[in-house]
């Protein structure tokens, strides 16, 4: 009993551990991705308007993909507001990735504000189809 | 900083739910107002736009990623003006197996009414990294006009 309380409380300790903080402030938004993969590749899209693709950033590290892009608010100082549906942020998601990538042949392409990143799967994690023999 | 939020407006003949609507609506606009909160995102709306203004033209800009300049038909008339279009994601033609799918898809259309006229002939409309601006300059009847005081 006491020793599974002990499990409880560490697991909780690792759920805290937040992502880090940006320095920025200004609200950070989770974009929508779609993923898939086929025996090769998985392919992530990610939609992230008004990010230039200098200002996105994609990095890859012991299996964790964390996605940042920031959006310049666009217009001059001299407009007012008529009407705010949405506030220009940053957006910011991690991904924890199952299998290995073969890092140097990742390829990523922004295309009106919709990322396409490819991440080719490494040589040993593809299928690799078994032919039966038959004595 | 009160913030406006101007909603397309709806046909009379929807029903009596459509006042609860409104008012539901209202309410919401005040407390974003009182909050100075930013709406959220995905509000139900697509795509979330932001008008500005200066003296003498209104800037919308519209967040909509990933679509061809041609599929967007935008057209103004007086005070309001429409975008629509219809936002697809093309098929994977591989045989591939999807993790997630959250990027929505489908038809939009949407009109807002600004608070003055504008010229219709003169909008500029570009489109860069999803996001949609177009520039709506006042009506000349509708643009501020100094006045001199005489002494």
């Amino acid at each position: 009993m006491a020793t599974e309380a002990t499990t409880d409380v560490q697991k909780a300790e690792t759920a805290t551990v937040a992502t880090p903080e940006q320095t920025r402030t200004g609200p950070v938004y989770s974009p929508a991705v779609d993923i898939f993969e086929n025996d090769n590749t998985i392919t992530l899209l990610a939609d992230m308007p008004g990010v230039k693709a200098s200002d996105l950033e994609i990095d890859l590290r012991e299996n964790v993909l964390t996605l940042t892009g920031r959006v310049t608010p666009a217009g001059t100082a001299k407009e007012w507001n008529v009407l705010r549906e949405y506030r220009p942020g940053t957006f910011f998601r991690q991904f924890t990735l199952s299998e290995a990538v073969d890092q140097p042949k990742i390829d990523a392409q922004l295309t009106d504000g919709v990322l396409r990143l490819e991440l080719p799967k490494v040589e040993k994690a593809r299928p690799r189809q078994i032919t039966v023999r038959s004595s | 900083m009160l913030v406006r939020r101007v909603w397309p407006s709806r046909p009379t003949f929807e029903g009596s739910f459509s006042d609860f609507d409104q008012i539901r609506r209202e309410v919401l606009r005040l407390l974003d107002a009182a909050t100075d909160g930013a709406p959220d995102q995905g509000a139900g709306v697509f795509p979330p736009m932001n008008i500005t203004q200066d003296d003498d033209k209104f800037y919308l800009r519209a967040e909509i990623p990933g679509i061809k300049p041609a599929e967007l038909s935008i057209s103004a008339l007086r005070n309001r003006v429409s975008i629509s279009g219809r936002r697809e994601i093309p098929r994977e033609h591989e045989r591939v197996s999807y993790h997630r799918k959250e990027r929505p898809e489908g038809a939009f259309n949407r009109t807002v009414t600004l608070p003055t006229e504008v010229d219709a002939e003169r909008v500029d409309a570009r489109y860069a990294d999803g996001i949609l601006t177009l520039t709506l300059p006042k009506a000349e009847q509708a643009k501020p006009r100094q006045i001199a005081v005489k002494s």
